[in-house]
């Protein structure tokens, strides 16, 4: 099976052991020379260093014939794992079972960039593909020597090479490197990360010639989950280790002046552990260190409140001053076209601070031992969360292990990062290995949020009712007030609440569309954080970062332009775009979903109105169109999304069974954004801090049908499917939502409250 | 610290512990099993659901003193690889989870539930695993996976 493997069990050296066959040479290093001696410079027994130039850092063959692939990133739960191996299964010539794919643990791969923006397929695959194919090409090679054959006249069947005129003339892979590494230099591009590509001499295989890549393949993972075989990164156990919890302060900004140890004194082996601004408790038994927690008594500083009221935010993004304002991709001259309308049509969009809320709050243990540190994370990308860890604990990275283990949910850069980060210092002040949970409380209200924003949107139409002028800005916090990953202390709160310089950081967005106006302007404007350091409402990324918020508003205002010009909104978006993947999956989701061509809002009585609406946009290489179909009760003001048609068109697929609950995972986790989720908070804090003050979509309002249309595109590059489709599902609801009530929600969320006021 | 007697999953385990320690903590760090999981801590989400004498509770807000001789039932409990509960073959098949942290909540409720519970409706279903929460949005397979589990139980 194919499968992905619990770190806990793993080392390279045991991968390579294939379960205890026979290997050759593991563990002794051969010189060179010895290797050489048998033409087979592409094997040998020492390991080669861990670094993206080296074939062996992606792929080696146990002596059993199993195959394993490193893999510098993880799944998060949408079966990544499986397409990488059917990736390397196809590109090899083995079967898929064949293959074992080893994710994201710094012991054994190398920095592909962790999970980050839906590039698994997109960039890893990329890398995984051409290490494979490369890996292939070497064994040809060997075996060539070896039957003295020349490589052009041979093939490769389930793992075994043979003549093409003669089968009996074969040799498989375990015989030809079966536990030894392969010692074959890549043309690395110097990059790390999602940049990573390092081919080398292969070429891949054609498209036309794939027979695993492509076909629907189920995840192995479940069962161990199911069967509770599976520890998550909360269940890692380390010999001596003590639980703790962090004290954050109840005003944002307040410092710990004294602490008063007594009030924790009755709690057996409950302790104190604090450096500057930085304060725990940590305890030998977890439920010490939760009631230590809550019992500790602290003299916070007098901090001056930092936030404004929650009523206020917007007006507040409004009269921010503008920290950074970028224009991207101006066409013709839209101040210009603007004095040339015949008629203008505007409007404001807003949207909230919202939390990962993962299903737990975060985990990681760390241990300190023998001048190494070995941290197990939840964080999707542990490369860059051993590089911080280095810097937090002033080591070598060399002597940092970033173990991912799967943690409570992986939307983006959540409080995972904080959380190793913070466990890490705890281990070194403590001298122990130390496990850290946050609590609820934490990991709603001190995650790195999804920033808030406003958008403000105008159209300039001529006499003729023809769109001549576009104008699209987005105002509002950084998406990167901390940056992606955890390789910077300073993007950290241990690192804030330690006292770690401060860099400024400043990205938002614009529209992914294609449409063609004569003049255009998508732009953005970022503005300061209400607290430099150690805020609860930093910005940081969450799933689709920025992509919500900004084609909720750019997708709504495409829907007020239909509208006001009286043309239906399937045919108004047609009349201005031409890329021809655009209008196929507009055309795609509309006749799969019934689409009649007509005007909104339909005219309707009774207590419960329907209403139907489209949005599409385009995310890195992938676009997708989505129809959502609602009943609106207007005198509960309750909102059900009933029905959602997903076109979608990410390239070659290459798992149709992965595909389909990724995109179901992204529209329910868009509605759930879409009608309930907004980060409370008042001017101290944030207060949205539990499933009460941060709700989301529940299980009684879930979608009747969620239908998809997969546009397969094998001309065109795989791309990405991990957030592309929770992209359009705001606005595909708003514009439901006006189809059926006339009334345009422009501020999300779009709870029962604000929908009744709206309709009132 | 005072000395409790747990029935779990059939097998008898001694715990010293404050009488106030909610089960979660016993079932994970005194017994070791690698599920339930902590959701919050205030019975909101269902993530540290168990079975106490077949009704679905929830282990995080359980004073483990208040367990008595009732038999508590972990979802490794509810079935193995070789003889599975429907619900954990229904959730392989339908491929639900996706990190799977929130699984001990949808399962656990909703083997109590079609015990007692035959043929349910879709509507009926749904009501059943009402607040309970699923972060990542698996929620349409879930409701397959109940829906086909409840034909195998049927």
């Amino acid at each position: 099976m194919t499968t992905h493997q619990k770190p806990q069990s793993l080392s390279r050296r045991a991968v390579l052991m294939g379960g205890g066959a026979v290997v050759v040479s593991v563990g002794a290093p051969i010189s060179l020379n010895t290797v050489l001696g048998v033409r087979s410079a592409y094997a040998q027994g020492a390991k080669p260093p861990l670094v993206p130039e080296q074939l062996s850092s992606y792929i080696a063959v146990g002596s059993d014939g199993a195959v394993s692939a490193f893999f510098g990133k993880m799944d998060m739960g949408q079966g990544l794992y499986v397409s990488i191996g059917q990736i390397v299964a196809e590109e090899l010539d083995v079967p898929f079972k064949a293959v074992t794919v080893f994710m994201a643990d710094t012991r054994t791969s190398v920095n592909q960039g962790g999970a980050s923006g839906s590039t698994g397929i997109q960039t890893g695959g990329r890398q995984m593909r051409v290490a494979a194919a490369e890996a292939r090409r070497v064994l040809l090679d060997m075996a060539a020597e070896k039957l003295a054959l020349p490589a052009d006249q041979l093939t490769v069947a389930d793992g075994v090479v043979h003549a093409k005129s003669d089968a009996s003339k074969k040799a498989s892979y375990a015989e030809l490197i079966g536990g030894r590494y392969f010692n074959v230099q890549l043309d690395w591009n110097k990059q790390i990360g999602n940049a990573l590509y390092a081919p080398g001499k292969a070429k891949p295989k054609d498209v036309k010639d794939y027979k695993i890549v492509g076909q629907p393949i189920k995840r192995s993972d479940i069962a161990p989950k199911v069967f509770c075989q599976e520890p998550f990164v909360t269940d890692v156990k380390v010999p001596g280790m003590v639980h703790a919890r962090m004290i954050r302060p109840p005003v944002a900004g307040a410092t710990p002046v004294s602490i008063d140890e007594g009030s924790i004194r009755n709690i057996p082996g409950a302790r104190v552990v604090r450096e500057g601004d930085f304060l725990a408790v940590v305890a030998d038994k977890e439920w010490d260190a939760v009631k230590a927690h809550s019992a500790l008594k602290v003299q916070w500083s007098d901090a001056k409140p930092p936030f404004p009221s929650q009523d206020a935010l917007y007006d507040h993004i409004r009269k921010a001053p503008v920290r950074k304002a970028v224009d991207e991709k101006p066409v013709g001259n839209v101040t210009e076209a603007f004095k040339t309308a015949a008629r203008v049509i505007e409007a404001e969009y807003e949207w909230p601070f919202q939390s990962h809320a993962c299903m737990g709050p975060a985990c990681a243990v760390v241990e300190i031992k023998d001048g190494r540190v070995t941290c197990h994370t939840g964080s999707q990308k542990p490369h860059f969360v051993r590089d911080g860890l280095a810097r937090t604990l002033d080591v070598l990275p060399a002597n940092v292990d970033g173990i991912w283990v799967v943690g409570p949910g992986s939307y983006g850069r959540n409080d995972a990062d904080d959380c190793a980060h913070d466990a890490a210092v705890l281990a070194k002040l403590t001298g122990k290995p130390v496990r850290l949970q946050y609590t609820r409380e934490q990991g709603t209200g001190w995650d790195p949020k999804g920033p808030a924003s406003i958008h403000k949107a105008r159209a300039a139409l001529d006499a003729s009712n023809k769109v001549v002028a576009y104008d699209f800005l987005s105002k509002g916090f950084s998406r990167i007030d901390v940056q992606t990953n955890g390789s910077r202390p300073e993007d950290t709160l241990a690192g804030h609440f330690r006292g770690a310089a401060l860099k400024v950081n400043d990205n938002f967005g614009v529209p992914a569309e294609s449409y063609l106006f004569d003049n255009k302007r998508t732009a953005w404007e970022t503005i300061a954080q209400f607290l430099e350091r150690g805020s609860p409402l930093r910005g940081a990324h969450l799933r689709d970062p920025v992509g919500p918020q900004i084609h909720f508003a750019s997708e709504s205002f495409m829907d007020e332009v239909a509208h006001a010009i009286g043309a239906d909104p399937v045919e108004f978006r047609i009349r201005y775009l031409k890329d021809p993947r655009d209008i196929a999956v507009i055309k795609a989701a509309a006749e799969k979903a019934g689409w009649q061509t007509r005007i909104s809002p339909q005219k309707q009585s009774g207590n419960t109105v329907s209403g139907r609406g489209i949005a599409y946009s385009q995310r890195n290489g992938t676009t997708c169109a989505i129809v959502a179909e609602v009943d609106v009760d207007r005198r509960s003001g309750k909102i059900w999304a009933r029905k959602f048609t997903v076109a979608h068109d990410c390239g070659l697929i290459v798992n149709p069974d992965g595909l389909q609950h990724t995109i179901e995972g992204n529209i329910i986790q868009g509605i759930s954004r879409t009608l309930w989720e907004e980060v409370k908070f008042d001017n101290k804090s944030v207060t949205s801090v539990d499933w009460l003050t941060y709700p989301i979509l529940d299980i009684t309002e879930a979608p009747q049908t969620i239908d998809c249309v997969y546009i397969n595109r094998p001309d065109r590059p795989a791309t990405g499917a991990g957030e592309p489709s929770i992209r359009p599902v705001a606005a595909a609801i708003a514009n439901a939502v006006f189809d059926a009530t006339g009334v345009r929600m422009r501020r999300v969320p779009f709870s029962p409250d604000r929908v009744k006021g709206a309709l009132a | 610290m005072a000395q409790f007697t747990l029935d779990v999953n059939g097998k008898t385990h001694r715990v010293d512990a404050d009488p106030d320690m909610p089960l979660l903590y016993a079932l994970k760090n005194d017994i070791g099993l690698n599920n339930p999981q902590f959701g919050c801590g205030l019975a909101q989400c269902g993530a540290c659901t168990v079975h106490l004498d077949g009704q679905p509770i929830r282990s995080c807000i359980t004073p483990v003193s208040s367990i008595g001789n009732a038999k508590v039932v972990t979802l490794s409990g509810l079935g193995t690889p070789e003889k599975p509960h429907p619900l954990q073959t229904a959730y392989v098949e339908e491929q639900v989870t996706q990190c799977g942290y929130c699984i001990n909540g949808w399962i656990m409720t909703a083997a109590a539930f079609l015990r007692d519970k035959k043929n349910p409706t879709e509507a009926e279903i749904k009501t059943a695993l009402e607040g309970l929460k699923c972060r990542c949005g698996t929620h349409m397979n879930i409701l397959r996976a109940v829906k086909r589990a409840a034909t195998m139980m049927g």
